[in-house]
């Protein structure tokens, strides 16, 4: 049977943008653990978040009743996304904004460039968003001469670094004060040489580097947690106000944003501003929520973009297991409760994002060969799940995905071989019941399972095997009755 | 009550010890357990590993296999997780509808221990001795699949001489995760290290738990470790009285 048909929705563009890593999960993953430094960091960062987290949605007793609404609400979106779409386009436009649609990282990069490139302006400022990290605009931006400058702290630290993100939501959360103090002594403009690593000190020079720079810059470019259809409004919420500065004060606003961030209506409002906040920074409500429909006449920007980007959306949108990935509202909860995040940080997952819906979402973005090791990079013990205020059942996709990958293998493997012996032995219980005797007879493991060969090496570097027992259970039941019939 | 065991395939195995356990627990409390000989294995490791198809045959034999019977219990919070969330799946995924149906039929009537004690049986004490410090780890498909809740710890509470010990994070998974122990295996150890540095922080001389297979996998971590510390299903600690100890 052919794997793809006529007209199948395509994955993401290689080459471009940051979906995939270059080495395979549990390689990138050793070299985190090897860090105590981020290890104590990401330990700390996270346990802090998700005591907050679990304080303030404990004061609503209609939480449950909020994240099936949540469940409800983008269920139906992704069930009438064509037509939502053109009706916020028609929207958008009617306010005098202007909409583009992007197939991919590549036609959504060009969009942006040539829209920068006709203001004759050569820097833009930026609001934290996922979208463009995705595909990589700043790149693509740096290429055409336009230097694009974050003004999330986070953000800043992570570009001044020269580093990548490691969360989507606390970006710089693999480092510490003093490692921020180093970075912005090295790397921002005009800084005081006498910099300590106190937040406050921190944050005051970022607030002064990034004032002069709101100040000068007449482009900016934005992602958006929301878009209403039904009145072509677009929302971004954030805590630091820099969001609130990009989105007024400049001349040109462009907004990338993925095309599942759609809402039917205004009132589809109400669920996601209290499922978002508590889920995500722990707060009740967050300092910033800043909305705006196309261009009001005389007050802020004056030219008004919207970027649709798909990126592979659709192929995952075709897919009945996998869709509800794009239910995602970018909270970053999954990310907190992740035993195998809180240990491995972000990076190891190679994209953007990371966490268990990274582990979801950038296999199906990109196709599952391309991010094959992901989808493994889970104990499936649910917690991310339990934790999601929309409620995507992340371990089901994961398996979803396994089988997928196993699927797209035509040529058997090493591991398959063992898995249809292991089925067949255990679909005949006399071949089962031999299999568990010589098990218990070879001396294969040696004592207490030190000397595994590989791939089960990874068992024995660390824990022994227990004692084989001297009957299995079923030759103790089966002699137990052949007593008791004596 | 006429009770079919479901060893599994890893405590049939490797630790008879938990399911003669749940025999002799059951008994004591008067009920009758038949073990049917044709059952294997659940298929969880092929289905989680991304091998539905090869599942299919296991999934076919279990449900052909208890189907006969009324109520099925299990020591293993994972193993009656797959029955209950996994096997109408893989029956569907091969478009076979009426094995999804009876794989259903038999999830309804099958129980993980402390659900068959609690739930069904409508017991809490069942009258064990176990002279020892416990902590309990909670599972994470006993706690997040199943949602046994705190029925374990009901459970362990009533078993005299036992001093339980609350385990720090307990919810935190062990790290185990199946074929995630081996193909992740730096990042598991990881995991089991915290877990196991918090039940040496308990003081305690034995780390209970559901699932013979997380008790594997930190037993072998706190054996390489020379802690002293056990691991000891929990259908061990409630089959134990005076007379075995």
């Amino acid at each position: 049977m052919s794997e793809t048909f006529l007209g199948m929705p395509v994955t993401a563009p290689r080459g471009v943008g940051h979906l995939r890593g270059d080495e395979p999960f549990p390689k990138a993953a050793r070299t985190a653990l090897a860090n105590p430094q981020l290890r104590r960091n990401l330990g700390h960062a996270t346990t802090t978040i998700r005591a907050k987290s679990g304080r303030v949605i404990a004061e609503l007793p209609d939480w449950p009743e909020l994240r099936a609404a949540g469940s409800a609400i983008k269920a139906d979106v992704m069930a009438r996304l064509p037509a939502l779409l053109e009706q916020l386009e028609e929207r958008v436009t009617e306010a005098g904004g202007v909409v583009h649609w992007a197939a991919d990282a590549i036609e959504a990069n060009a969009i942006v460039t040539d829209l920068v490139k006709a203001t004759g302006h050569d820097r833009v400022i930026k609001v934290k968003s996922m979208a463009t990290q995705e595909i990589g605009l700043n790149e693509a931006l740096e290429a055409a001469g336009i230097e694009p400058v974050e003004t999330d702290l986070a953000e800043l630290i992570v570009q001044l670094g020269h580093d990548k993100p490691s969360h989507i939501l606390v970006p710089a959360i693999h480092r510490n004060r003093s490692e921020i103090r180093e970075i912005f002594l090295r790397e921002m403009p005009g800084v005081d040489p006498d910099l300590t690593d106190h937040p406050p000190v921190l944050a005051a020079a970022a607030r002064r580097y990034l004032r002069e720079t709101f100040l000068r810059t007449k482009v900016a470019v934005s992602g958006a947690n929301f878009a209403i259809a039904e009145t072509g409004t677009l929302a971004v919420v954030e805590s630091e106000g820099n969001g609130r500065m990009c989105l007024t004060l400049p001349e040109t606003l462009i907004t990338v944003m993925g095309v599942e961030k759609v809402l039917p209506s205004w009132r589809d409002l109400e669920v996601f501003l209290q499922l978002l906040p508590r889920s995500s920074t722990g707060e009740r409500m967050n300092p910033y929520t800043s909305m705006w429909t196309g261009v009001t006449p005389g007050d802020g920007p004056q030219n008004v973009h919207l970027v649709l980007l798909d990126n592979g959306r659709s192929a995952v949108l075709a897919d009945q297991v996998g869709r509800q990935a794009l239910h995602c509202i970018r909270c970053s909860a999954c990310m907190n409760v992740c035993p195998v995040y809180e240990r491995t940080g972000g990076h190891a997952y190679g994209s953007v994002y990371p966490g268990p819906i990274g582990a979801v979402l950038s296999p199906q973005l990109t196709g599952v060969e391309d991010n094959a090791s992901l989808p493994y990079a889970s104990s499936l013990c649910g917690a991310c799940f339990d934790a999601c205020p929309v409620k995507i059942d992340i371990p089901s996709i994961l398996v979803h995905l396994r089988a997928e990958h196993v699927a797209a293998h035509r040529r058997p493997t090493p591991e398959s071989i063992t898995m249809a012996a292991a089925a067949y032995t255990m679909d005949h219980p006399r071949l089962y019941a031999a299999a568990q005797h010589a098990a218990k007879a070879s001396r294969l493991a040696g004592r207490r399972g030190r000397g595994l060969p590989p791939p089960l090496n990874g068992w024995s570097a660390s824990r022994d095997l227990p004692d084989p027992p001297q009957q299995t259970f079923r030759d103790w039941w089966a002699q137990r009755n052949r007593e008791a019939s004596k | 009550m006429r009770i079919a065991l479901f060893a599994t395939c890893l405590a049939d195995t490797l630790f008879p010890a938990a399911a003669k356990a749940t025999v002799a627990l059951l008994e004591r409390l008067g009920h009758e357990v038949v073990f049917p000989p044709e059952q294997t294995c659940c298929g969880q490791m092929h289905i989680n590993t991304g091998y539905q198809r090869d599942a299919l045959p296991l999934v076919r034999r279990h449900v052909r296999t208890f189907q006969p019977y009324d109520v099925v219990v299990a020591p293993s919070g994972s193993c009656v997780g797959s029955v209950r969330h996994q096997h109408a799946m893989v029956a569907r995924a091969a478009q076979d509808e009426g094995l999804a149906a009876r794989a259903e039929d038999v999830a309804s009537r099958t129980y993980e221990l402390s659900e068959l004690l609690i739930d069904v049986l409508g017991v809490e004490d069942v009258g064990a001795y176990y002279p020892h410090r416990v902590t309990y780890h909670p599972t994470c498909h006993s706690l997040r699949v199943l949602r046994v809740g705190d029925k374990p710890v009901r459970l362990l509470r009533h078993v005299r001489g036992l001093d339980l010990v609350e385990l720090p994070a307990a919810e935190q998974c062990c790290g185990f995760g199946g074929t995630f122990a081996v193909k992740n295996a730096d990042t598991s150890t990881a995991m089991l290290a915290d877990k196991m540095r918090h039940v040496l922080d308990t003081g305690a001389d034995v780390c209970t738990a559901g699932d013979s297979s997380c008790l594997m996998h930190i037993g072998g971590g706190l054996s390489r470790l020379r802690t002293g510390v056990r691991t000891v299903h929990l259908a061990e600690i409630l089959a134990s009285t005076e007379a075995t100890q």
